[in-house]
C-alpha cells in the first residue's frame, strides 16, 4: 500500500500559468529595463568620466572640397582635412568623393585612388587639431558654373575615421567625486535639501491633516470644497510655479503690495531672491502644492472609521480634543508614516518646482537641482552623474528603511 | 488650560482673533477686487473683538446678538475707528463695512453659540474653539488656494504697465470687451499656441493609450497569476516609481542625443509611457485584486482561456478603475515639464508646458505668460471637475507620485 501525498514540485499546470505570466510581463520589464535599469547603469558609468557637454558630439573628420582657380589653367580641386578635436586623434580616416561628367583629374597624390568617377583616399591618422590640404588638377569640359556647382554642391566629398570616445574607453577617474564633494557648497547643497525635504513633507502633512479634519462631515458644499483644495495638486507645476513668483515679485508682485499697504513692511521683500527666505519660500510652495495629496489620502482612512467608537466616547464623555488624540489619531498613524516616508522620498526627488522658482539660486540649489547645474549649466555631464549617484543612494537607503518598517503594516 | 474654561476669559480671545482674521480677510478681498487700499487695523480690532467677544458670550436671543455685533462693526469701521480702515469710494466704503458687520456678528454669534459667560464645561469650551479653527481652516484654505489662481487669471486679463502702476489693482475695465483678451489672442496667432495645445493634447492620449496597452496585462499578471518572483517584482515596480526623474533624464539626454531621437516627438512619445506604466501598473494590480476571481474561473470552466477572460470579463469590470487610471496618467503626461524642457528645442513641437517655458523671457509681457498658464490650467481642471469621482478614487489608488 503506498502513501498518498499531495504531488510535489510544479505540475504543468502551474508551469504554464508562470509561463503566461512572465509573457505578460515581458512588455513592461523589456520597456522599464531599457528606460529604467539601463539608463542607471549608464549613470554609474558616466559618473567615473571626466566628461563635458560639448563630448556628447562624436569626434570625427571633417572635409571641405572647393574649386580654386576656376577657369584659370591651373584650376584645383582642394580638399581639406581637419580634426576639429583638441585633444583626440582620429584613426584610419579615410575620404570619398566622386567626379561628376565633365570633369577629368590629373594627377592625383599617391594616397588617393580613382577607380571610375568614384575618389578614394586613405589618409591614416589625423593628430588633434590637425589640418591637411590636397590640391588636384583638374579640367572641366562644358559650363563652367554648373560644373563648380556640381563639384562643390552636387557631390559632397565624405570623411570616415575612428576615434577614441571618452564615453567608451575604459579610463576612469574619481575627479567627478572629489569635485562635487569639495568644500562648502556641498554642505550648502546637502543642508538646503534635508530642510526642504524635511519641512516640506512634515507641513504638507500637517496641513493635510488640518484639511481632512475640517472636511470631515457633511455639509452643503462639502464636495466644492474638496474639489477646490485639491486644485494645486492638479494645475500643471509650470502654471502655478510662474503665477507665485508672479505673485511674489519684487517690483510688480501682488504680495508685496499687500505687505506695504498693510503696514507690515516698508520696503518690498525679494521673496525668491534672498537667503535664507527663497528656502523658505520653495518649502512653503511644496506644502502648498502638496497639501492636498495627503489631505486626500486622511480624509480616505477618516472616512473608512467606524464611527461606533464615536458613539462609545461620547458616553463616557470624552471631550473632542480627546477624542482626536486618544481615537482618531491612532487609528491614522499607519497611513500617516506611509505618508511621510513616501512624500518623504518624492520631496528628495523634486526638481521641477525649485527649478521653476528660483533655478537654483539664493541657497535653494538641492540635490536634484545639482544634478542639473552640474551637467547643463556648468555643461560638466560627468559631474552630474555622479550627484545623481549620490542621490540614487539615498534612495536605496530611504527605500531599504521603507519595506523594513513601513510595508508590512500596511500590505504594501 | 483650565483658565480658559470662563466665558469671560475665552469670548475675548475668541473674538479678539477672529474679528482681526475677518477683518484681514476682507481688507484683502476688496483690495483685490478694488485696488484701493484697505488695511485691517491691529490693536484696535483686537480690542473691538475682545469687547465683541465678551459680548457674544452674553446670555441673549442670538438674533439680538448678531444685530448688535454687526451694528457696532458697521458703525466703528464707518467712522474710521474700527478693526478695519479704508481710502475708497463711499459706495465701497459701504459695502465693506456691511459685508464685515454681516459675516463678522453671524460667525462671532455661532462661535460663541452655547458658550455662556461663566464657568465652562470642557466640552463647551473645546466646541467653542473647534468651531473657532474650523472658521479658520475654511478661510486660510479658500485663501491660499484661490489667490494664486485668481491673480493668475486676472494678469493674464490686464496689461503689464497697469500692473506696475498698481500690483493690486485686478479690477477690469469691462468696457474694452473682447480686447481683454488681447493676450489670449495674441498666443493663439503669434506664438503657436494652438499647435501645442494640440501637440500636448495628443501627445498625452497617445500616452494614456501605450500606457494601458503594457500596464494592464502586466497588472493582471500580477495579481491574479502564481509565479515565482512575483512578490520580488512588485516591490521592484514600486521602487523604480521611486527614482527620481531627473537621474534618469541625464542618460536619456545623452542616448537621445546620440540617436538622434532628441528633439522629435517620437522620443517624447517613447519616454512618456515608461514613466507612467510603473505607476498605472500599481494602481491596476491593486484594483484587480479586489475583483472577484468566481467570475473569471467561471469564464475558465466554460471554456474561454486567460486572454479571453482578461479581455471579456476583467477589463469590463475594471472599467472605471480604468477611466481613473486613464485620467490620472493623462494629468501626468499633460502637466509633464521636465522631459519636455530637457529634450525638445524646436519651436514647432513643443508641448503646452514647454511653450510656457519658452514664454519666460524679459521681452514677452508678463501677462502673455500668465495667459499660457491658464490655458494650460483650463483643460486639465476641466477634465478633474468634470470627472472629480473618478480622478479622486485614482489619485487615492495607489499614485503617491508627484
Amino acid at each position: 500500500m503506498s502513501d498518498i501525498s499531495a504531488p510535489k514540485g510544479t505540475g504543468p499546470l502551474a508551469k504554464r500559468e508562470a509561463r503566461l505570466a512572465w509573457s505578460l510581463l515581458f512588455p513592461t520589464i523589456a520597456i522599464v529595463s531599457l528606460v529604467v535599469i539601463l539608463p542607471l547603469l549608464a549613470i554609474f558609468w558616466i559618473s567615473f568620466k571626466p566628461i563635458g557637454l560639448a563630448d556628447l558630439r562624436p569626434v570625427a573628420p571633417v572635409v571641405r572640397e572647393d574649386l580654386r582657380n576656376a577657369g584659370d589653367p591651373d584650376q584645383a580641386v582642394r580638399y581639406r582635412l581637419q580634426n576639429r578635436s583638441q585633444d583626440t586623434p582620429i584613426e584610419n580616416v579615410i575620404f570619398f568623393d566622386t567626379v561628376p561628367a565633365g570633369a577629368t583629374l590629373g594627377e592625383l597624390p599617391e594616397v588617393c585612388e580613382l577607380s571610375g568617377t568614384a575618389l578614394t583616399c586613405t589618409i591614416g591618422t589625423l593628430e588633434p587639431g590637425e589640418r591637411l590640404t590636397f590640391l588636384i588638377p583638374v579640367t572641366l569640359e562644358g559650363d563652367l558654373e554648373t560644373l563648380e556647382d556640381a563639384l562643390e554642391d552636387d557631390t559632397e566629398a565624405r570623411a570616415t575615421g575612428d576615434a577614441d570616445s571618452i564615453l567608451t574607453n575604459t579610463e576612469f577617474s574619481l575627479e567627478n567625486f572629489a569635485r562635487i564633494f569639495d568644500g562648502d557648497e556641498f554642505l550648502t547643497v546637502m543642508w538646503a535639501t534635508i530642510f526642504y525635504t524635511v519641512f516640506g513633507t512634515i507641513g504638507a502633512l500637517l496641513f493635510g491633516l488640518f484639511a481632512a479634519l475640517l472636511l470631515n462631515k457633511s455639509f452643503r458644499g462639502q464636495g466644492i470644497l474638496r474639489g477646490l483644495y485639491l486644485f494645486p495638486y492638479v494645475a500643471p507645476v509650470i502654471a502655478v510655479a510662474f503665477t507665485w513668483v508672479n505673485l511674489f515679485d519684487p517690483f510688480s508682485g501682488s504680495a508685496n503690495a499687500l505687505l506695504v499697504q498693510m503696514g507690515v513692511t516698508t520696503q518690498t521683500i525679494n521673496f525668491f531672491g534672498e537667503r535664507p527666505l527663497a528656502l523658505i519660500m520653495v518649502t512653503v510652495f511644496e506644502i502648498w502644492r502638496y497639501f492636498p495629496l495627503s489631505f486626500l489620502f486622511i480624509l480616505a482612512r477618516m472616512q473608512s472609521i467606524d464611527t461606533d467608537m464615536y458613539e462609545a466616547a461620547d458616553m463616557d464623555g470624552a471631550s473632542p480634543f480627546q477624542k482626536f488624540w486618544y481615537l482618531s489619531l491612532p487609528m491614522l498613524l499607519g497611513i500617516l508614516s506611509v505618508l511621510f516616508l513616501l512624500r518623504f522620498i518624492w520631496t528628495f526627488n523634486k526638481f521641477d518646482d525649485i527649478f521653476l522658482l528660483t533655478g537654483g539660486n539664493a541657497g535653494t540649489r538641492t540635490l536634484t537641482v545639482n544634478v542639473y547645474e552640474q551637467a547643463f549649466a556648468i555643461s560638466n555631464i560627468g559631474a552630474g552623474a555622479a550627484v545623481a549617484v549620490v542621490i540614487f543612494a539615498c534612495l536605496l537607503g530611504f527605500s531599504f528603511f521603507f519595506f523594513k518598517f513601513i510595508s508590512r503594516e500596511e500590505g504594501l | 488650560m483650565s483658565f480658559l474654561r470662563y466665558g469671560y476669559i475665552t469670548g475675548p480671545i475668541i473674538g479678539a482673533v477672529w474679528i482681526f482674521v475677518l477683518a484681514t480677510t476682507v481688507a484683502i478681498t476688496m483690495s483685490f477686487a478694488t485696488g484701493d487700499p484697505f488695511r485691517p487695523t491691529l490693536w484696535l480690532s483686537l480690542a473691538t473683538g475682545a469687547v465683541l467677544g465678551l459680548g457674544a458670550a452674553w446670555e441673549l436671543s442670538s438674533r439680538i446678538k448678531a444685530a448688535a455685533i454687526a451694528a457696532v462693526i458697521f458703525v466703528l469701521t464707518l467712522v474710521g475707528f474700527g478693526p478695519m480702515v479704508m481710502e475708497t469710494s463711499a459706495f465701497n466704503a459701504v459695502f465693506a463695512a456691511g459685508a464685515l458687520a454681516v459675516i463678522g456678528g453671524w460667525s462671532l454669534t455661532k462661535i460663541m453659540e452655547g458658550c455662556p459667560m461663566g464657568a465652562l464645561t470642557r466640552h463647551e469650551m473645546e466646541e467653542a474653539w473647534i468651531r473657532f479653527l474650523t472658521g479658520l481652516g475654511y478661510i486660510f484654505f479658500t485663501a491660499i488656494v484661490l489667490v494664486p489662481f485668481y491673480v493668475m487669471v486676472m494678469t493674464s486679463l490686464k496689461s503689464q504697465s497697469a500692473l506696475l502702476q498698481n500690483p493690486l489693482d485686478f479690477s477690469l475695465d469691462l468696457d474694452k470687451g473682447w480686447a481683454l483678451f488681447r493676450s489670449y489672442q495674441e498666443l493663439f496667432a503669434d506664438f503657436n499656441f494652438g499647435t501645442y495645445l494640440w501637440t500636448s493634447f495628443y501627445v498625452s492620449v497617445l500616452t494614456v493609450f501605450i500606457t494601458l496597452a503594457f500596464s494592464i496585462p502586466g497588472a493582471y499578471a500580477v495579481a491574479r497569476l502564481q509565479f515565482k518572483g512575483r512578490a520580488a517584482f512588485s516591490r521592484s515596480i514600486l521602487m523604480i516609481y521611486m527614482v527620481p526623474m531627473i537621474v534618469l533624464a541625464l542618460p536619456i539626454y545623452i542616448a537621445f542625443s546620440v540617436t538622434g531621437l532628441r528633439n522629435t516627438i517620437l522620443g517624447i512619445v517613447l519616454i512618456y509611457p515608461v514613466t507612467t506604466i510603473p505607476v498605472a501598473l500599481y494602481m491596476l494590480q491593486g484594483y484587480f485584486r479586489g475583483l472577484p476571481a468566481e467570475v473569471e474561473e467561471a469564464g475558465l470552466m466554460d471554456g474561454l482561456n486567460r486572454l479571453q477572460v482578461i479581455w471579456k470579463i476583467t477589463l469590463p469590470l475594471a472599467l472605471p478603475a480604468l477611466a481613473s487610471v486613464s485620467l490620472y496618467v493623462f494629468m501626468i503626461a499633460w502637466n509633464e515639464f521636465l522631459l519636455a524642457f530637457m529634450l525638445l528645442d524646436d519651436p514647432d513641437i513643443f508641448t503646452l508646458t514647454r511653450g510656457i517655458a519658452s514664454l519666460n523671457s524679459s521681452e514677452i509681457p508678463r501677462e502673455h505668460l500668465m495667459a499660457g498658464a491658464v490655458i494650460a490650467t483650463v483643460p486639465v481642471m476641466a477634465l478633474f471637475l468634470g470627472l472629480e469621482k473618478f480622478m479622486t478614487k485614482g489619485l487615492t489608488a495607489g499614485s503617491v507620485k508627484g
